[in-house]
């Protein structure tokens, strides 16, 4: 897994609520049997008319938007485990989403993936959509040290929260299945005792 | 103090617990499917890693594959690599697979209490979120994602963050023309698609007590559609006389010893949970959704709702975009509502129990003429039995299609997809835009509403179409 890093961004706000891992990518494009490329169907059914051109009041087709940052209404990623979510949110280029609230196992998958989920309170989420909305050329900065993100612009800032496992192997890039296997003896002697 | 069954579950299976971190957590067994596997056998080969316990996953084909002329090749080119990956990937790594064709074969969370497979007591996990089905029979089963299964098959352990807990009880007589769906739509409209999440729920109560392992496992399946990791109900006697039996079930001493152990597991009078609900079983009437989650849905005789319904901006915004979707009216009754297509099927609603009632109801009816109707049985064991009870010539003769099993338009990976803008009443889990297809538009509801509507031609109400219901026994 590659190393997270700080950094500032631009957003793309998509003020949506209960955003479904069936809208983050539709079932019919999870038959690969690789990780790779699932990016260029991220939001398809909201991206493209059925006629397959872009849907241009799709936020990812308007130009005035862009960075690494997605921000999203609350209870994002809820629905199905399918992983290829994170993948293709990840291939897209994003690195973190923010949101109010977020789906358990979109959250696990995100974070082994490298995706940073950001959970902020809902009144500073209506204003990052109400600055974005202003100015689309907003910037936000992510500090997972710090474990805050803030608009430097407007000095403003709000702490999120991460488990100190979770921060330690996005900042180092560590890999949890090296982890597990590392523990083989551990799991022999618990295989034993097993009822 | 005393523990909760969930506690008594995730306690025995602590291999390790990192400080302020996760639980490195053992499985007992790991389910597989061809849609989120492939990935994870990817990455041992990359690391030149084995399978650590081969002989505790089992692998079926089920998202992916057609519902007619199984015995033929894939014709879908994508589905077929992906299928044919699976049985590539099983006979390198040791997997037992019940492929296409199989006596064996079907959705993965049909087929694994039908075989046994599932017992109370255990971890169960799969890269698929309706893993949470299996807690039926007092297991902790859930959904994972594929970096999860790749854990999974090197080490047979994952790493996971411990839920809350959280009790919801059902108490009361359900009335006639409620089933299982309906309690668990019901609860899932009260507390919302979120209103789980973080926390592992046991339902219990006189209502859920009393249901058959099929409808518990309806109940349990649509955890995740609360936001819940998974749900789970206590073993009793229903559970063990379920299992008791089955091919992978134990036998003989082994069996006795298993037993006296599950009987220990409900959760003890004095344990505590995070947070505790409470419902009462009169209050639940038939349900169906009339929007695009599973938190939508309203009593069959009420109106679809208008924005003064709710409160939170949010909530409006989601009803407008949802209706729009719908191509609903707000404040229209929903009952009357036209509806193109039927889908019996998924992991929700296709076990031997649900096709049971459907034929016992459309027996001597006929399909209206508007309608396409498909029942897609959940295993080949359930094609079988429903065959040798002459339940598919029941079905076909009322004008359903009966199909070979998968996941089928459930998720329309298949070909099996409703088209743009059609109404489809169906009895699986998810009516999330798309889901069935791009533009398809689905009400979620109960088997005997889904065949009732097959009939009328329409939303309808159970009740009304079948006066001498009786109440779930
Ligand atoms: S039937 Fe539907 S919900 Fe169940 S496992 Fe298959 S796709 Fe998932």
């Amino acid at each position: 897994m590659e190393q997270f890093t700080s950094f500032s961004s631009q957003v793309v706000p998509l003020p949506n609520e209960n955003v479904d891992t069936d809208q983050i990518i539709p079932a019919r494009f999870l038959k690969a049997t690789t990780r790779e490329g699932f990016g260029k169907n991220l939001f398809r059914d909201w991206r493209y008319k059925s006629n397959g051109e872009p849907n241009t009041e799709f936020v990812l087709n308007q130009s005035t938007y862009s960075g690494k940052v997605l921000v999203a209404g609350k209870n994002f990623g809820c629905g199905s485990s399918r992983e290829h979510a994170a993948w293709s949110i990840y291939d897209f280029g994003f690195r973190v989403v923010v949101s109010s609230f977020f789906a358990d196992i979109f959250r696990n998958n995100a974070l082994n993936n490298g995706l940073l989920p950001v959970q902020i309170s809902e009144d500073f989420l209506q204003t990052i959509f109400e600055k974005v909305e202003e100015d689309p050329t907003l910037k936000v900065h992510v500090s997972l040290e710090e474990e805050q993100i803030s608009i430097p612009s407007l000095q403003l800032s709000e702490k999120f929260p991460v488990n100190p496992f979770n921060k330690n192997c996005l900042l180092k890039g560590y890999d949890n299945i090296d982890f597990l296997v590392s523990l083989q003896k551990e799991i022999n002697a618990f295989e034993v005792n097993r009822i | 103090m005393g523990k909760t069954l969930f506690e008594k579950v995730w306690e025995t299976h602590v291999v390790k617990h990192i400080p302020d971190g996760p639980d490195v957590l053992y499985i007992d067994r790991h389910l597989i499917h061809e849609v989120t596997s492939p990935q994870a056998f990817n990455g041992l080969r990359k690391r030149g890693l084995p399978v650590f316990r081969p002989e505790q996953t089992l692998a079926t084909a089920d998202h992916n594959v057609p519902t007619k002329d199984q015995h033929l090749p894939i014709k879908e080119a994508l589905s077929r690599l992906q299928v044919d990956a699976l049985t590539k990937n099983c006979e390198e790594f040791g997997i037992n697979l019940y492929g296409l064709n199989h006596p064996f074969q079907g959705i993965v969370h049909v087929i694994g209490p039908e075989l046994g497979i599932t017992q109370p007591g255990m971890t169960m996990v799969c890269g698929d979120s309706h893993t949470s089905t299996h807690g039926a029979f007092g297991s902790i089963a859930f959904g994972i994602g594929t970096s999860e299964v790749e854990q999974v098959f090197a080490s047979q352990c994952i790493l996971q963050h411990r839920p809350k807990t959280m009790k919801i009880e059902v108490n009361g007589e359900l009335k006639p023309g409620v089933y299982a769906k309906d309690i668990i739509l019901y609860i899932i409209s009260k507390i919302s698609t979120s209103g789980g999440t973080g926390y592992f729920v046991e339902y219990g109560g006189s209502a859920i007590q009393q249901l058959s392992m099929e409808g518990r496992m309806t109940i349990c399946n649509m955890s995740i559609e609360m936001g819940a990791r998974g749900g789970i109900i206590a073993p009793d006697e229903t559970t063990f006389a379920y299992v008791e039996g089955r091919k992978f079930a134990p036998k003989g001493e082994e069996w006795e010893r298993k037993l006296a152990y599950w009987k220990t597991l409900p959760s003890d009078p004095d344990a505590q949970f995070d947070k505790e609900l409470f419902f009462h079983a009169e209050d639940i009437e038939p349900m169906i959704t009339y929007g695009t989650n599973p938190g939508m849905g309203i009593k069959v005789n009420d109106s679809v709702p208008t924005e003064d319904s709710f409160e939170d901006e949010g909530d409006k915004r989601s009803l407008s975009k949802a209706l729009s979707y719908m191509g609903l009216t707000p404040g229209k009754p929903i009952k009357g509502q036209k509806i193109d297509y039927v889908f019996i099927g998924s992991c929700t609603n296709s076990r031997i129990e649900d096709l049971r009632l459907v034929a016992e109801h459309v027996k001597g009816k006929k399909v209206a003429p508007t309608v396409a109707a498909w029942v897609i049985p959940g295993s080949q064991q359930v094609l079988k039995q429903a065959q040798k009870e002459g339940l598919d010539k029941v079905l076909q003769d009322a004008g359903f299609e009966f199909r070979e099993p998968g996941c089928s338009a459930c998720l329309g990976m298949n070909e099996d997809k409703i088209p743009s803008g059609k109404y489809c009443i169906s009895t699986s889990n998810r009516n999330f835009e798309g889901r069935q297809g791009p533009g398809a538009r689905t009400f979620l509801a109960s088997p005997l509403s889904a065949a009732t509507a097959a009939i009328v031609g329409e939303v309808a109400d159970v009740r009304e179409y079948f006066p001498n219901l009786n109440p779930i026994q």
